[in-house]
């Protein structure tokens, strides 16, 4: 796309450099714990070394006595406030501290409040507590079985784990396509539990000022004014209230969905503070992020694809047990316990489906959060993407061949798949085409079958997703019954500067950048005067946020709209400034000229002045608008990726040799940026395709509890990304943009691990769980005969 | 993660760093490169009530090769071996062996006395020292004496220093002509211990067939191994597939892992054959070019 | 303990604990926040210095260390108003996105340079292989090696 806007206005399409880099490249940033505030306390969390067990005593005297230490803060001093519980996003309940048992490993039993960060480390290792071992229950199938130690007693009636049955689609239809096909596939598929582990941890300084009765609290979140919102609900009953509440969002050290809920340090902070009247900071170590936080994931899932002789495909059944640990805490849209799983059609043009989804308690921390993706999307283009190459090979046909066969084509859009969603626009063979020529494909499958011949393992995957992002239409989008609409704030000054506020809040996105390019686009402001504000809610409008890739799709359609709202005034106002009537003006970014006479105009900045020094009587002063953006419908970017990756039979190492990836995600804001979201989106899809897990033994020990097992590649595990885009704009949204920033996270581990079993398909391979790591090659190897 | 209290010597001496670890005994953790000891004492799985920091005293890091020995002082860092040309272009085992220790941060402070020291069997100077054939130098408040590193690991995280001695010296024999040696460590990512690693060393006769191998085995056990029988296999033989592979097999069945993250034990030991092969190869191909 | 040191050229006195670590010094005494902690571990690099010129985790060594030593951190990179060049690649090509891994990213690039002029690839991934980055990917963490690798030796020509 050939950008509207000169580079110096920077608009739409221009590579400009960011405009939060500055801070950043001089360590000038501002990270929660950077936050350092008079008088301020610390506060250190005692965890459970048990993964079950009843709490029998607290013997907090040694803490106490520990210098520096001012309190111990336990489930019962919160209980006299009634906060030892709180609600989580899906409306179930997580305990703050524990009264009476602990259900994960890790949980936060006990908080120590003292007078600086080493004092308070020396107090919670100075809490000894007294426990009674409970039975665990760790894998969540055994957890439905009759009999299994039912893990919710708080829950009077609750008789099992069992947390909802969920299910979409027409059975009946799935099950009688089922039936009358010429070849399925069954395959179960684990999509194990994994972490986000921004490099910044979670945390927060909590500041109540006694004298205003008002709370502060800078704190590393993604959903500023939800949180606000959560904390006047969940503590109004303390005399905590919305307009005396301040959530800052600071700086943050990277989110990926790992910081929308509400952690119950954070809570502990917030009150440790109510009751000292002074500011309290909580900073989780890494080992508390992985052990604790919210995980992303943990779908056990059993598929069914259906295709005729043709190899048409026809049909998709799911079955999915989803263990949520032991609350179901996942930040999902309230409507939709799986998220938007029931995407899991993907790219392809399907007559009949069905998902069922079961929630299931187990003794692990809760969640059910993103990791860089829309709400179980990841989920669900793995489960499509894997079943599809599992038949193309079945049925002997080639991958790529076989997906182009299958996709919904363009003339189909807007689609309608069979579980309901309506794709806005796609050209999903044209990204596949642009794939297979990037990387040549035919010759790489000539080398595979010269290579296959000499024993080398060498496999070529391919992954054609479909995103679903944008959450969305008020109709069916809520979290917490808060329409998930977003928000800009625009005020133009009278010197043709102006600042934007939005109720989204950057997490390394580059928010200040794309915002003020999307306005500049609109305005011909250039970019550089527009100066982008989020994450003070105090300030900022209402939003529900930064995650599912929502920014651009409802944020960035907001700011075009406040945009066009403020150009319809500008027009009253030139139209009175040059004399002439709105409809004889015509806009080009940056300024109203009179048609037919082009030199005869007025800047956007001389109208801005007129706003404030001569505005038209009957007019208000000012130039400023805001949006609260109701998207219509969600966006769905997809791409097509392929990789190609060497196998060592002797070890079992896997080595991404080439990826290269093919991204729709629609008219592009700034193509810089979009790189560089599609760039760590595939480093994030490598990382869980080969890397990182976290599992837990039979008594619910955590494997995978610090950076020394939770394996996040470094620059010598991660290729060199090669990518490339085709544009498809959006047709609803004001800028036909679609969202990229977790594209790449969702289509990368099915990439991967299809070239996996493309590489051992020859051998009587299927199917390898994800991550698919040395151990795990060398032994199917082994079973197959295959050794060095 | 906050360490707990301790108190901190400094001596400037050997002299006083050894009468200074007398006195305090076990109460003493010895502070080097602090790149092990430090994240234990943040996790508080270690924490020693006396701490004493070695770092200044002189003269405890050096490369130097005389009198047909390599001599390296215990505090020369894991970076400083990498950047050493002597050690680059003669000691091709160590060198590939100071390049995969941990990271290049923690290279900057690791030192190779450290690493030797602290007996973790997961570390990899100990494979390579013992493929080597190298000596220690221990230092105590009697004197300075050596021991041959095949009798320096005695436990997990457990070495024959006494309590008040320091190891000051690594003393490794300089190569005959056609030696040469590789290591072969498979790690699942950069900074990851090994899953399993091979440290061979080989001299080899003019006629092809080996005069001299040391091969030994790195977290594959609850000490590094010497693959005693896999090095006595080799001996006068010339290294063909046959004897590789049957020198492979022995050091395989001299590894005795433990399952666990990295991998099952049968996939442990299939390692140790597959990365005894290799580092094989590669040191002999190395050797044939050092005729 | 009393520990002096210089960082970034300026003198420093702190009385400290000896289990202070050094990035806490850095940080909370010092209040030279530009150097971040990422992780328990050793693994993740957010807080690397120079130290003595070498690039170092200083969550990994304590305070009292660092007595008579000379750090430098990334609030020293900038000179009399000029950014180096490695910060100009960071920002002409994306090599940041959070900001939190960039701080030490910058250190280990600075000191790697020193000793690289004209690095490879290969050479700058395994220098920058004690830091990790969730946001970027790498690709454009090299590509800002390799531009400030640039700069600096037409500086040097010139």
């Amino acid at each position: 796309m050939t950008p509207r806007t000169s580079l110096d206005v920077g608009g739409m399409g221009h590579s400009i450099k960011r405009k939060e880099d500055p801070r950043f490249i001089r360590g000038k940033g501002t990270y929660v714990d950077d936050v350092q505030l008079p008088g301020m306390l610390w506060l250190d969390i005692v965890r459970s070394p048990h993964a079950h067990a009843k709490i029998v005593k607290i013997d907090t005297a040694a803490a106490l006595a520990t210098p520096g230490v001012l309190a111990v803060i336990t489930g019962q001093d919160l209980a006299k406030y009634n906060l030892h519980w709180m609600p989580t996003l899906m409306s179930d309940t997580q305990m703050v501290l524990p009264v009476d048992k602990v259900m994960y490993q890790a949980q936060e039993v006990a908080a120590v409040l003292a007078t600086s960060r080493y004092a308070a480390a020396d107090g919670a290792a100075a809490v000894t507590v007294e426990y009674e071992p409970l039975p665990v229950v760790v894998d969540p199938k055994k957890a439905l079985e009759p009999g299994a130690p039912v893990l919710r007693t708080d829950k009077k009636d609750k008789k099992d784990n069992h947390i909802w049955h969920w299910e979409w689609g027409d059975r009946a239809a799935t099950d009688r396509a089922m039936a009358e096909a010429d070849v399925t596939v069954k395959q179960d598929i684990y999509i194990p539990r994994i972490h986000v582990a921004s490099i910044e941890t979670c945390g927060c300084v909590a500041h109540f000022d006694k004298v205003n009765d008002k709370l502060t609290v800078w704190m590393t979140t993604q959903a500023p004014h939800a949180i606000r919102t959560v904390f006047a609900l969940v503590a109004g009953h303390v005399g905590l209230q919305e307009h005396k509440i301040r959530i800052i969002s600071p700086d943050i050290g990277g989110g990926f969905g790992g910081k929308v809920p509400v952690y119950p340090g954070y809570v502990i902070a917030v009150a440790a503070s109510v009751l000292t009247g002074k500011p309290v900071k909580w900073i989780e170590d890494r080992m508390e992020n992985l052990q604790a936080d919210s995980f992303a994931r943990d779908y056990h899932i059993t598929a069914e694809l259906a295709a005729k002789k043709d190899g048409t495909l026809t049909a998709l059944r799911i079955k999915t047990l989803a263990d949520h640990g032991y609350t179901d805490a996942a930040a999902n849209p309230s409507k939709f316990p799986a998220g938007l799983f029931h995407v899991c059609t993907g790219s392809y043009d399907l007559k009949a489906a069905h998902v069922e989804v079961d929630g299931v308690y187990t003794n692990k921390p809760p969640g059910g959060i993103a990791y860089r993706c829309s709400f179980r999307v990841t989920e669900a283009v793995h489960t499509i993407e894997r079943m599809v190459d599992l038949m193309a090979h079945q049925l002997g046909q080639d991958p790529a061949q076989f997906r182009l066969q299958n996709f919904v084509k363009p003339e189909q859009f807007p689609y309608k798949s069979a579980l309901g969603w309506e794709y806005d626009s796609g050209n999903y063979g044209g990204a596949l085409l642009k794939a297979m020529e990037q990387i040549d494909y035919a010759r790489l499958r000539k080398e595979q079958q010269e290579k296959r011949q000499r024993g080398q393992l060498m496999g070529i995957g391919i992954s054609s997703f479909t995103e679903i992002v944008g959450a969305g239409p008020s109709k069916h989008f809520d979290i917490l019954g808060l329409k998930m609409f977003d928000s800009c704030e625009i005020r133009i000054h009278p010197t043709g500067k102006a600042i934007a506020r939005f109720g989204t809040k950057s997490q390394g996105q580059g928010h200040e950048t794309t915002y003020a390019q999307i306005l500049a686009e609109e305005l011909g402001i250039p970019a550089r005067d527009i100066q982008v504000e989020e994450g003070d809610t105090d300030t900022a409008p209402y939003g529900l946020g930064t995650y599912a890739s929502r920014s651009t799709p409802v944020a960035g359609a907001a700011a075009a709209v406040a945009a066009r709202k403020v150009r319809d005034k500008a027009r009253k106002i030139a139209a009175h400034l040059m004399e002439v009537a709105e409809q004889d003006l015509e806009w080009e970014p940056g300024k109203f000229s009179v048609k037919g006479a082009p030199d005869k105009f007025k800047t956007i900045q001389d109208i801005a002045f007129a706003a404030y020094t001569n505005h038209p009587q009957g007019l208000e002063a000012g130039l400023e608008a805001v949006s609260y953006y109701d998207p219509p419908n969600l966006t769905y970017p997809f791409g097509s990726y392929i990789c190609v990756v060497d196998i060592d039979a002797g070890t079992g190492e896997v080595k991404v040799r080439r990826f290269v990836a093919i991204d729709d995600c629609g008219n592009i804001i700034n193509p810089m940026i979009v790189q560089g979201q599609i760039h760590g989106g595939l480093t994030m899809g490598l990382a869980p395709a080969l890397y990182e897990e976290i599992s837990y033994d039979d008594n619910g020990n955590i494997q995978g509890g610090s950076f020394i097992d939770y394996l996040l590649p470094t620059a010598v595990e991660t290729p060199k990304w090669e990518t490339g885009h085709t544009v498809t704009p959006s047709p609803h949204h004001p800028l036909g943009a679609k969202g990229v920033g977790e594209s790449a996270t969702v289509g990368a581990p099915a990439a991967i691990a299809n070239a996996v079993v493309d590489a051992l398909w020859h051998l009587g391979v299927r199917h390898i769980d994800i991550p698919i790591t040395p151990a795990k090659v060398w032994k199917v190897l082994r079973e197959k005969g295959v050794t060095e | 993660m906050i360490p707990a209290a301790f108190e901190y010597h400094a001596p400037a001496s050997l002299d006083d760093a050894t009468a200074l670890l007398a006195r305090l005994g076990e109460e003493a953790k010895i502070l080097s490169g602090g790149q092990s000891l430090i994240p234990l004492m943040k996790l508080r799985l270690s924490s020693p009530p006396h701490v004493v920091d070695i770092n200044g005293i002189p003269g405890l890091s050096y490369i130097r090769e005389a009198d047909g020995v390599l001599a390296i002082g215990a505090l020369t860092r894991e970076s400083e071996l990498e950047e050493s040309e002597i050690v680059r272009a003669r000691y091709p085992l160590l060198h590939d062996t100071c390049k995969v220790i941990a990271d290049p941060l923690v290279r900057n402070l690791a030192t190779i006395g450290g690493n030797l020291a602290h007996a973790d069997p997961a570390n990899d100077h100990p494979a390579t020292m013992l493929a080597l054939g190298a000596e220690v130098v221990a230092r105590g408040p009697s004197g300075q004496r050596r021991l041959p590193i095949a009798s320096f690991f005695t436990g997990p995280f457990e070495t024959a220093l006494a309590p008040g001695e320091l190891l000051v010296e690594i003393r490794i024999p300089a190569p005959a002509a056609r030696s040469g040696g590789a290591y072969f460590k498979l790690e699942r990512k950069v900074g990851d211990f090994a899953t399993a690693a091979v440290a061979a060393q080989l001299t080899l006769r003019s006629d092809g067939a080996v005069e001299q191998a040391g091969i030994a085995l790195t977290n594959v056990g609850l000490t590094p191994i010497k693959a005693v029988q896999a090095e006595t296999s080799l001996r006068g033989k010339r290294l063909d597939d046959a004897t590789i592979a049957q020198a492979a097999r022995l050091a395989s069945a001299a590894s005795e892992p433990a399952a666990d993250l990295r991998g099952s034990v049968a996939y442990k030991k299939d390692l140790v054959r597959v990365l005894t092969g290799r580092a094989l190869r590669k040191a002999a191909e190395r050797a044939d070019r050092r005729r | 303990m009393r520990v002096q040191l210089s960082i970034n050229g300026e003198k420093h006195e702190a009385d400290v604990e000896p289990r202070l670590l050094l990035v806490h010094l850095i940080r909370d005494v010092l209040r030279l926040t530009g150097t971040h902690i990422g992780c328990d571990t050793t693994h993740c690099g957010a807080c690397t210095v120079l130290l003595e010129g070498r690039p170092v985790k200083s969550c990994t060594m304590f305070a009292v260390q660092a007595n008579g030593k000379s750090l430098m951190t990334v609030e020293g990179l900038e000179q009399d108003g000029k950014l180096h060049p490695l910060q100009e690649g960071f920002m002409a090509e994306h090599g940041l996105q959070c900001g939190y891994c960039t701080p030490g990213m910058l250190m280990t690039g600075y000191a790697f340079l020193g000793k690289h002029p004209t690095p490879t690839e290969d050479e700058i991934r395994v220098a920058i292989s004690g830091n990790l980055c969730r946001c970027t990917g790498y690709v454009n963490i090299v590509k800002a090696v390799q531009h400030a690798a640039a700069t600096l030796r037409e500086g040097a020509a010139r």
